[in-house]
Formats: C-alpha cells, sequence, structure tokens
C-alpha cells in the first residue's frame, strides 16, 4: 500500500488564505515519511485533511490517494488511515484491553479470536496482562506503545503520527522510536510523521519534507 | 437522521415560542377568532389600563425584579471577592448546592414560615426577647412594597450567580491579575473592583439576563411572598387568565403583553446600568483612583452570607415543620412530633410526587436527547454553530413565561393537544431545553476533539463515536445536565398550572395551593419533597459517573462538580 | 285536563326512568373527572369515599381535579369552547355555584336539564322557589345538582374572646377597639366576598332590593352603607387593611397563631372537624350574626362537552343518596349539612341523620338561626370589583 500526496493544501474554515503551499509525496509501504515545520504551521491540519479529521466549512485541495484510489471523498471511518498523537491519546472510560478491541478490525471474528488478538498485541508491547489495567495508570512510553497497537490492530493502510514522541524524555524517545518504526516497517504501513525535531525525521530514516508558507 | 435535529428543535421549542408571541399579541390588539373577537382593537388596552392598581402593579415587577437581581449580583460579586480561593474548592459547591437545587416555591413556602410575624425567627426571639406573646401586626411578608419578595429572590438568585460567577472565575487567571494589580499599587478591593470582576461579568450576563427576566415576571415566589393587592404584574396577569369571564380574556393577553414591555424595559435599564457600572469601573483608574470600594464589598459579602443563612434556616423550617405535631406561638420548637403528613401520600403528598418524577423524568429524557442531538449536529456539519440558533434556543428563558404561555396554551389547544401531561411535559421542555443546552455545550465543546477523530481512525463511524466514545467520557457533564433538567422541569409552576388543564398536580402547584391552606405540616411536606427531588438528581449526578468509572482515574474530575 | 297532565307526568317520568338504566350502562367503566375546589382536605377525603362509593355501585371511578379556584375550571370550558372542542372536553363535572353558574348558564357552556333525570333528585324539594332551585337567585332550571349545604359563621377562640360582637356593624365598634385582630379574606375569594355580603344584607337599606340583578340606581343606595361602614372598619383590620389573608384556610392559621381573632367559614362544621386535627386550639366555637347568616347550596354542574356526562350524572345521583348525605352530614366525615327535605325521607333514613355525633365547636342547626337568602351574583361581582379598586389604592 502507497500513500501519496498530490498538490495538498487546507484552508480553515472562514480563512482567506490556505496554510501552506500545496504539498506532494509519496510513501512507499513501510517507509516513514517526516514532515517537519515550525509550530502552528498547519502540520497537525495536513494530517487531518489526510485522515478526514477537519472540521465542517473546512476545505481541502489535492487528491490524497492509497494505491492510487482518492480517499478525500470517504469519511474518515471508511478510510483506514490510522492515527497516532502525541499524548498516545487511548479513550480514558475504556480498560487497556478495550482499548486496543475498540480498534481490533471486524474481520477478527469470535470472541476467543479477539482476545487472543489483543493479548498478541500487548506481548508484542512488552505489556503481557495488562488488559484489565486503567489507561490512566499507565507511563508515557507504555500508553504510547498500546496507542501504536491500537493503530495497528485496525489494520490500516496508512498511519499518521503527530508528533508522537515529543512528551517523553529523552532515553525513552529513542527506544520507543525503535519500537514504533520496527512495527510499522513489519507491517508494512506506509507512514507521515510530522514532527519539529530533527532527531525524529534522523531515526525514520525517510525522505523529509518542509511545510512553506502559503 | 441527526439532520432531523435541528428542524425538529425549531418545530417542539422555537416555533410554539414564536406562535404564542404572535397569538398573544393579536388577541391583546384584540384578535381572537376562536372567541368571536376579530380586531384591531385597542379595547383590551383600554380594559387593561382601568385595571386598579395597574400601575402599582407594574411598579412593583420592575422594582423588585431590577432590585432584586442587581442586589444579588452584587452581593454574589462580593461573596466572591471575600472568598475567591476558598470558592473554588468543592466545598463551596456542597455549601450552595441546596439552594440551588430548591425551587423558588419550596424556598418561598420556607422563608414565608421563617419571616412570618408567626414565623420561626419571631418564636425564636419571643417572649424572652421580644415581648410578644402574639404575633406582631407586621407586614414581615406579602408587604405591600414587595421587600419580602425581593428577598426571597435574592436569596434564590444569588446562590445561582454565585455558582456561575465561580465557574467564570475558574476560567479567568485571577491570581495572575491580582498580582500584577497589586504591583501596580492598586488595593485588593479596586483590583476585583476595576479588573477582575468586569472580565468576568462579561461571560456571566447571559444567565444575569436570565435572572432578570426570570425575577421580573416570577409567579410562584410572588405569591407566595409578595402583595396581593395590589400583586405583582405576573400574577395580575396569572389572574386575569383563569378567571371565569372569557371577555377577560383580551385584557389578559393585553397585559402579558405590558409584561413583555416591562421586561425589555428592564433589560434596557439594566443595559443601561452595566454601561455605567463599565465606565466607571475603567474611568477611576485613570483618574488615579487605586482604592477600591471595599465598604461596599463588605456589606455585600455580609449580605451574601445573611442571605445563604436565611435560605438554609428556611429549609430547615421546612423540614422542622413536616414532622411538627402541634405547635403554637410562640414556641421555639414543636410541642409535640408526628409523622402524620408524611404518614399519608394519599391525603396529599403521594400522586403530585410520582406526577413530578414522572414528568421530570419525561422532561429530563427529551431534553437530553434534543441537547445532543443539537451538539452532534453541529459537530457534524449539519447545523451551523451560530449565535442566532443559541439565542433562539434560549428565548424562552429570556421572555417573561405570561408573555407567551397565553399563546401557547391557545395553541396547544387549537392544535388539538389534549391539556394534561404530555402538554405540561412539552411546555416544561421549552425551559428544560435550553438549561440542558448550555449546561452540557461547554464540556461538549471542550471534548478533546482527538478522541473522536481516534477512533474514527479506527473505523468508527459517527454513530459508534457517538454511543462509545462521546457520550461515555461525558458521561459526568450528561449526568450533570440532566440533573439540571430534572431541577428546571420540578420547579416550573406556570407552565404546569396553565397546559396541565388543572388536571396535572406537581409538587410544585400543591406547594402553592397547600401554602396558603390552614395545614403548614402538609404545605411543608411538598415543599421538602419539591426541594429535595431536585437535591437527589444532584447527588446522584456526582456519584454515579465515580460508580460507573470507579477504576478510569482519567474520568474522575471530570464529573458533574 | 287531568288526563293530560297525567300524560305529561308519564311522558316525563317514563323515559327518565327507562333512561337511567340506560345512562348507568353507559357511565360503567368511565372515569369523571371532578374539578372541585381543592383547599379543604376534608372535602378531598369525602370525593376520594364517593370516588370508592361509586366505583363500587356502578364501575365508575372519580378523579378529583383540585382547583384553587373554580374560575379555573370555567376558563378551560371556555377556552374549549372557543377552541371547537364539543366533545370529549376535559372538564366532566364541576363542584360549582353563584357567578361561576351564572357565567356558564348565560354562555351555554353547562349541559342539561339533567336534574329531574336522577332518581335521587325525588329526596329534593326542587318546588319554584325553594332553596335548591335557586342559586344565588339565579333559577337553578335542571342544569345544576345540589349536594351540600353552605352557612357563613364566624368563629371565635373561647379564650381570648369570650363574648364575640353579635352583628357586623358591632364588628366594626369591636374592631375600633381591638385594631389590628380582625381581617377577612381578599373579596376576590369567595370568602371574603361573602363577608362583605353579609355586611351588605346586615346594613342595606332594603334587602329586598338586593334579590334584582344589579343597577346602578340600587348599587348607590343599597351599598353606601356597606362602604360607610367598611371605611370605618379597615383601619383597623389586621395590618392596617392593607393586606388581606388569600383564603379562610389563611385566616385559620392566622387564627391558631393568635394574629386574629376572629376567623370565618362557609362551613359550620369546619371549626370543629380542624379542632379535632390539631389545627385550632378545643377552645374554638362558632358564632352567627344575631339577624341570621347567608346560606347556599352547592351543587355540581356538567360541561355541554363533558367526555363522561353518564359518568358524571350517576356521580350527581350517588351524591343525592340518602345514605351519603348522612355519612356527608358526620362531623368526623365531613360535617356539611344535608340538602335533602326530611319530609321526603322515610323513618330509617331520618334516624340515620338523628344518630349522627356532636362536637363542642359544632353548632346546632338552632345555634344557626336563619338562613338569609344570597343576594344576585351581580353584586357579589360589583362588590368586589369596589373592593378591588378601594384596596389597590
Amino acid at each position: 500500500m502507497t500513500l501519496a500526496l498530490e498538490a495538498v493544501s487546507v484552508t480553515r474554515a472562514g480563512a482567506a488564505a490556505p496554510l501552506f503551499a500545496p504539498v506532494s509525496l509519496t510513501v512507499p509501504p513501510g517507509t516513514v515519511t517526516t514532515v517537519m515545520a515550525p509550530s502552528g504551521a498547519g502540520k497537525s491540519s495536513l494530517l487531518a485533511a489526510i485522515g478526514g479529521h477537519l472540521g465542517p466549512g473546512d476545505l481541502v485541495s489535492g487528491r490524497v490517494t492509497l494505491d492510487g484510489a482518492d480517499v478525500l471523498a470517504r469519511p474518515a471511518e471508511a478510510r483506514r488511515i490510522g492515527l497516532m498523537f502525541q499524548d498516545a491519546l487511548l479513550f480514558p472510560h475504556l480498560s487497556v484491553g478495550q482499548n486496543l478491541g475498540f480498534g481490533l478490525a471486524p474481520e477478527v471474528q469470535g470472541r476467543a479470536a479477539r482476545r487472543a488478538a489483543v493479548a498478541a498485541a500487548l506481548e508484542a508491547a512488552g505489556l503481557t496482562g495488562f488488559e484489565h489495567r486503567d489507561p490512566a495508570t499507565l507511563s508515557g512510553g507504555e500508553r504510547a506503545r498500546v496507542a501504536l497497537m491500537r493503530a495497528l490492530l485496525a489494520r490500516p493502510r496508512a498511519l499518521l503520527l503527530d508528533e508522537p514522541f515529543s512528551r517523553l524524555d529523552t532515553d525513552r524517545r529513542a527506544e520507543l522510536r525503535r519500537f514504533v518504526f520496527d512495527h510499522l516497517r513489519q507491517a508494512a504501513v506506509p507512514a507521515l510523521l510530522v514532527s519539529h525535531d530533527a532527531a525524529d525525521a534522523e531515526a525514520a530514516a525517510g525522505p523529509v519534507v518542509r511545510l512553506q508558507p502559503a | 437522521m441527526i439532520r432531523l435535529v435541528p428542524p425538529l428543535v425549531a418545530l417542539a421549542i422555537v416555533l410554539p415560542v414564536l406562535a404564542g408571541l404572535a397569538g398573544t399579541l393579536a388577541a391583546a390588539f384584540g384578535h381572537l377568532p376562536a372567541l368571536g373577537f376579530t380586531g384591531p382593537s385597542l379595547d383590551p388596552w383600554r380594559d387593561l389600563a382601568a385595571l386598579p392598581g395597574l400601575g402599582r402593579s407594574l411598579w412593583l415587577s420592575l422594582a423588585t425584579g431590577l432590585g432584586a437581581t442587581a442586589l444579588a449580583l452584587l452581593a454574589a460579586m462580593a461573596a466572591a471577592a471575600a472568598l475567591w480561593p476558598r470558592l473554588s474548592s468543592g466545598a463551596a459547591a456542597r455549601a450552595l448546592a441546596p439552594l440551588l437545587a430548591a425551587p423558588h416555591a419550596a424556598m418561598a413556602v420556607g422563608l414565608a414560615f421563617l419571616l412570618a410575624p408567626s414565623g420561626w425567627l419571631a418564636r425564636l426571639a419571643s417572649p424572652w426577647a421580644t415581648g410578644w406573646q402574639r404575633p406582631p401586626d407586621l407586614a414581615t411578608v406579602n408587604d405591600p412594597a414587595g421587600l419580602a419578595l425581593a428577598a426571597g429572590l435574592v436569596v434564590k438568585e444569588l446562590p445561582f450567580l454565585l455558582f456561575v460567577l465561580i465557574a467564570a472565575l475558574r476560567q479567568l487567571p485571577v491570581a495572575q491579575a491580582m498580582a500584577e494589580g497589586r504591583a501596580l499599587g492598586y488595593r485588593p478591593a479596586a483590583v476585583w473592583a476595576f479588573l477582575i470582576l468586569p472580565q468576568a461579568y462579561r461571560l456571566i450576563r447571559l444567565p444575569v439576563f436570565v435572572t432578570l427576566a426570570f425575577a421580573v415576571s416570577v409567579v410562584d415566589m410572588a405569591i407566595l411572598l409578595g402583595p396581593a393587592t395590589p400583586p405583582p404584574m405576573a400574577v395580575a396577569v396569572m389572574r386575569w387568565m383563569v378567571a371565569p369571564d372569557p371577555a377577560g380574556m383580551l385584557p389578559a393577553a393585553a397585559g402579558a403583553v405590558a409584561m413583555l414591555g416591562l421586561t425589555a424595559l428592564a433589560a434596557l435599564a439594566w443595559l443601561a446600568g452595566e454601561r455605567l457600572a463599565g465606565m466607571a469601573a475603567r474611568a477611576l483608574p485613570l483618574a488615579g483612583r487605586r482604592r477600591g470600594p471595599r465598604a461596599t464589598l463588605a456589606a455585600g459579602a455580609a449580605l451574601a452570607g445573611l442571605a445563604w443563612l436565611a435560605g438554609i434556616a428556611a429549609l430547615a423550617v421546612l423540614a422542622l415543620w413536616s414532622v411538627a405535631g402541634r405547635w403554637r406561638f410562640p414556641d421555639p420548637l414543636p410541642a409535640s412530633l408526628s409523622a402524620a403528613a408524611w404518614a399519608q401520600p394519599a391525603a396529599g403528598w403521594g400522586e403530585p410526587a410520582l406526577a413530578t418524577l414522572g414528568i421530570g423524568a419525561a422532561v429530563t429524557l427529551a431534553a437530553l436527547a434534543l441537547a445532543i442531538g443539537w451538539l452532534e449536529a453541529e459537530d457534524r456539519g449539519a447545523m451551523p454553530r451560530a449565535r442566532w440558533a443559541v439565542a433562539l434556543a434560549v428565548l424562552p428563558l429570556l421572555l417573561p413565561q405570561v408573555g407567551f404561555l397565553y399563546g401557547v396554551t391557545a395553541s396547544a389547544l387549537a392544535l388539538g393537544l389534549p391539556g394534561g401531561a404530555a402538554a405540561v411535559i412539552w411546555a416544561q421542555l421549552l425551559f428544560a431545553f435550553p438549561y440542558v443546552l448550555i449546561a452540557l455545550s461547554g464540556p461538549w465543546r471542550g471534548l478533546d476533539p482527538r478522541l473522536p477523530a481516534t477512533a474514527a481512525a479506527l473505523g468508527a463511524g459517527p454513530w459508534r463515536r457517538l454511543f462509545t466514545v462521546k457520550l461515555p467520557v461525558l458521561a459526568g457533564p450528561l449526568m450533570a445536565a440532566a440533573a439540571i433538567g430534572l431541577a428546571v422541569s420540578v420547579a416550573q409552576y406556570l407552565p404546569t398550572l396553565l397546559l396541565g388543564a388543572g388536571r396535572v398536580a406537581t409538587l410544585t402547584t400543591e406547594a402553592v395551593t397547600l401554602a396558603t391552606g390552614v395545614d403548614r405540616r402538609l404545605a411543608a411536606v411538598t415543599a421538602v419533597l419539591q426541594a429535595v427531588l431536585p437535591m437527589l438528581g444532584f447527588a446522584l449526578a456526582l456519584w454515579l459517573p465515580g460508580r460507573l468509572f470507579a477504576n478510569r482515574r482519567g474520568l474522575i474530575g471530570r464529573g458533574a462538580a | 285536563m287531568r288526563l293530560v297532565a297525567a300524560a305529561l307526568a308519564l311522558s316525563l317520568a317514563t323515559p327518565a326512568l327507562a333512561d337511567w338504566q340506560a345512562t348507568l350502562d353507559a357511565a360503567r367503566g368511565q372515569t369523571v373527572y371532578w374539578h372541585a375546589w381543592g383547599g379543604d382536605q376534608r372535602t378531598n377525603d369525602f370525593i376520594a369515599w364517593i370516588g370508592a362509593e361509586a366505583e363500587r355501585r356502578h364501575g365508575v371511578s372519580i378523579a378529583q381535579v383540585k382547583l384553587a379556584d373554580t374560575a379555573e375550571a370555567v376558563t378551560r370550558v371556555v377556552a374549549e369552547k372557543a377552541a371547537g372542542v364539543a366533545e370529549g372536553g376535559a372538564v366532566d363535572m364541576i363542584w360549582i355555584n353563584g357567578p361561576n353558574f351564572l357565567a356558564m348558564k348565560d354562555q351555554g357552556l353547562l349541559h342539561g336539564p339533567f336534574v329531574a333525570d336522577l332518581p335521587n333528585a325525588a329526596y329534593v324539594d326542587l318546588s319554584p322557589g325553594a332553596a335548591a332551585s335557586l342559586d344565588f337567585t339565579v333559577p337553578v332550571e335542571g342544569m345544576e345538582s345540589p349536594w351540600r349545604l353552605a352557612r357563613f359563621v364566624l368563629v371565635h377562640d373561647s379564650a381570648t374572646l369570650p363574648n364575640p360582637p353579635a352583628s357586623m356593624a358591632a364588628l366594626a365598634d369591636w374592631a375600633a377597639a381591638n385594631p389590628g385582630r380582625l381581617t377577612h379574606p381578599v373579596a376576590g375569594n369567595f370568602m371574603g366576598a361573602t363577608f362583605l355580603k353579609q355586611a351588605l344584607v346586615e346594613l342595606a337599606p332594603d334587602p329586598a332590593a338586593l334579590l334584582a340583578p344589579v343597577t346602578e340606581a340600587a348599587y348607590g343606595t343599597q351599598t353606601a352603607p356597606l362602604w360607610d361602614w367598611y371605611a370605618r372598619l379597615r383601619s383597623n383590620l389586621w395590618r392596617g387593611g392593607r393586606t388581606f389573608p388569600e383564603n379562610e384556610s389563611a385566616q385559620f392559621r392566622l387564627l391558631d397563631d393568635g394574629e386574629v381573632d376572629i376567623a370565618m367559614a362557609f362551613d359550620p362544621a369546619a371549626p370543629a372537624a380542624l379542632v379535632e386535627q390539631g389545627l385550632l386550639p378545643d377552645s374554638v366555637r362558632v358564632f352567627v350574626p344575631e339577624g341570621g347568616s347567608l346560606g347556599n347550596i352547592s351543587f355540581v354542574a356538567i360541561p355541554f362537552n363533558a367526555a363522561h356526562r353518564a359518568g358524571a350524572m350517576v356521580v350527581a345521583n350517588l351524591l343525592l343518596d340518602p345514605a351519603v348525605q348522612a355519612r356527608m352530614q358526620d362531623i368526623t366525615v365531613l360535617g356539611s349539612y344535608s340538602v335533602l327535605d326530611p319530609a321526603r325521607l322515610d323513618a330509617a333514613q331520618r334516624a340515620a341523620f338523628a344518630a349522627l355525633p356532636t362536637a363542642p365547636a359544632l353548632p346546632t342547626l338552632d345555634d344557626l338561626g336563619p338562613t338569609l337568602p344570597e343576594p344576585h351574583p351581580s353584586w357579589m361581582t360589583r362588590i368586589t370589583e369596589d373592593w378591588v379598586r378601594l384596596t389597590a389604592e
């Protein structure tokens, strides 16, 4: 699966000009492309446009394709483009296991099979037996790993990473980057990372694109 | 489907109010074809002008409404200035909760039992301090000037205004403003008066205008605490509406229109006052003034304390009377206790309590469903997040109830909607929906948008996002909004009276009826129940989310408080 | 001629009795919404008992709609007529009399005549001019059915006021000597209006003129002494005559609190019942002005569009049952005097009335003295208006 952007730009509701100059890029499967920009330049809006999370009235121009098929006309839930935020946002009302189950692709059927898939994902994240934990009791790194596994369990066709490492302390950061990028490669998912940390781009070992003002 | 919500709200909430206004206006100018009157004619106005004591009635409504609102706001601001850091704690919310939850009617009955010449205060002080063997001939309630009514409104509205003021202050950098102001040489009172309170006031204007409109046009509290000869205008209009002579319907409509005008006048006066106060708050520091109105703030804080005490004592005397046996003046406490009034639900409070609960549940659920639909429709871009839409939704709160309920009753009849519980539920919804919407919209719009986005990225469609993510995460605010809806429903007097066709007796209508009855104990039981029901709702709203999500720390603290 | 009369009587009587079974059949299973003033708990309890009795005997249940003011029910029917609701109206039966009856009768808002169709109407004296044939001087004409007697009485606490004044005129003198210890309900309330009417009847130069509808000239002449009397009285009233209790119940509370020395009722048994409930001191007694006091009959009427007309007729008939009337007159139940004509009862029925218990605060019929007729309702309307104008100033 390949994610491609062709001259994509975003204009917020009511604004006269787009947030940034049109962006074009291609992300092959299992690779990570990094978008760098100072804060406020519209990085998060770019990800929202790709994922389908813009508010009513916001406008996207250009094309976003997965293996050549345009996804912009589809609602977010039909695009199968995963998301990972900087706080590794978990649903606060669900347990760790329920969070993973929420994402688990519907193709996995039967209670035992689904439970096994969740347990396997936790094991892969080094969190065996965490099914019934309250997400609020997890450390930042643990939450990030659960969030990644949750995103991957949904069998995404692409993944968007919104500064997922910026809240972690430096030594944890390197460890988590390795964990995330290894899993992305294994799953052969194309990923788009936005960050303002050059070390992130370096670790991602993929192309770097800079957002330019419109 | 969600697209149906905006038109549904328009049809169920906005249209009836506008139709009610139009019907009232038409009847006021002599046009009521159903009764054989075709206008236009000024006769209703001539009849209204001939109403004995009209001028006094109008003046009473205006003066008590404006005065009570101004006093309550001033006292709330002074209390906030005096107690601020401590007020932001949960203890303040708990201290205010009983007064917030108790409806106006219950509070009025309690205050009457407290303040009347034969009331608890006089009993506690007699005869040892006052020498009174019999109650003095003093009009401490139902006084011709409406002072008791104004006092009652202050006791009831002050906690509400203080509550919204605390919420506003939480959004402001109060400590920082205080530090900066003092560094510039301003006394703390001046920092509050010139810096913090003007900012906070801007955030609570809507609740203040709602309070003003309510205070000018209040009916139940005015019946219980206000003068009767002549009564405040809203009561006079209500009396005319239920008078036997159908020709009286036209002047009643004219009176209802006069109430609209009076409320507009009060709002204009208030706007003028706002402007003056705003100018003073800006001009005084520029003129070099560094001292604040310390004495005024101290007096206001004292008034707030007194009003709080009076409210608590009023609820206490209700509880006491509800279990009193024989209790004659000047005994400070009942000579005997008796559970008789409680023991016979069939004799009075049973059916009204059930009716109140049933209607309250229906109103709360409907208001909650409409508010959720409204906010979700906004989220999905099915309706604009526009000020005018919200203004229309809160319109019923900014208009005097007598001003349009007359027309609403007439249109309900014309539509063939039989008077009774269904009509009452609908009429109460007009008032419960805006409150629920206001209470819910803050937390709803404050919900982290990345939560539903994450769910969508995981393949969850809009309905699954609503039911499995948004609503559970907002369980606390939802319960709080439900509790507010229930409290609003329980408190409604005029909609219940007018649209219930007399068939629907709730605790509120019973409390007002029984308050002038011979047996204080029965009145006390209904008033206590009326006050307890919303309190239970609020307690449940605080307790239930904690129970449901006992193991979810991320949700605790998002609760109702 | 006699044959014609007999035929006429038959044609009137036979179908009615035959119809009664049809009425009973139609009524079975109905719920009668009885709109009745709800300010008196004993009356509410009695209505609840009647409901149980109607259910047991005829399968008809009663839902009492408790009114603060009977006018609310009238307004409801007016509004329904205005909205074109000619069938299935919300009000099935109203406890009514006086101006409310006149208003509904004049506007064609009542069903009837129906009283002659009620089998138990045979126990009532319905001859022209009889008490149950006139309601505040307005001919009833079968449009409402009687159920209880009302008499205006004054109430005092014999412990604080052993010798109450003997007339309305004397009441003003007493008030002058004891300022602040007398009041009356607002005139918009029937009790307050009755207080003023009692004074009017005692003070008017020609009480007979009050039986005709009011005219401008008659009003001026007949009420002048009343307003003179009231002007003298008012400043000596409780709260200086600026504030008045809402109704008789509120005034009873003032009596119990010791705020006033005198209360009033339109039900001679009410004070005794309140003593029994612990709401008035044991020393309370009833007194009546020496020339007698106003009295009238309470009726029930059926609106033209009542949804449960048959059920309402069954209840109206049940209210006239001799056993029901005897229970109603029982002080331990309601203590309201019967509207039945003793001459039309048999010995057993009369004995039931004779065996009723008594109480110290309960007056005997002898204590009550003569009944004075109510003035035409138009007088009350005018007096109420003038009083409202007077006190609003």
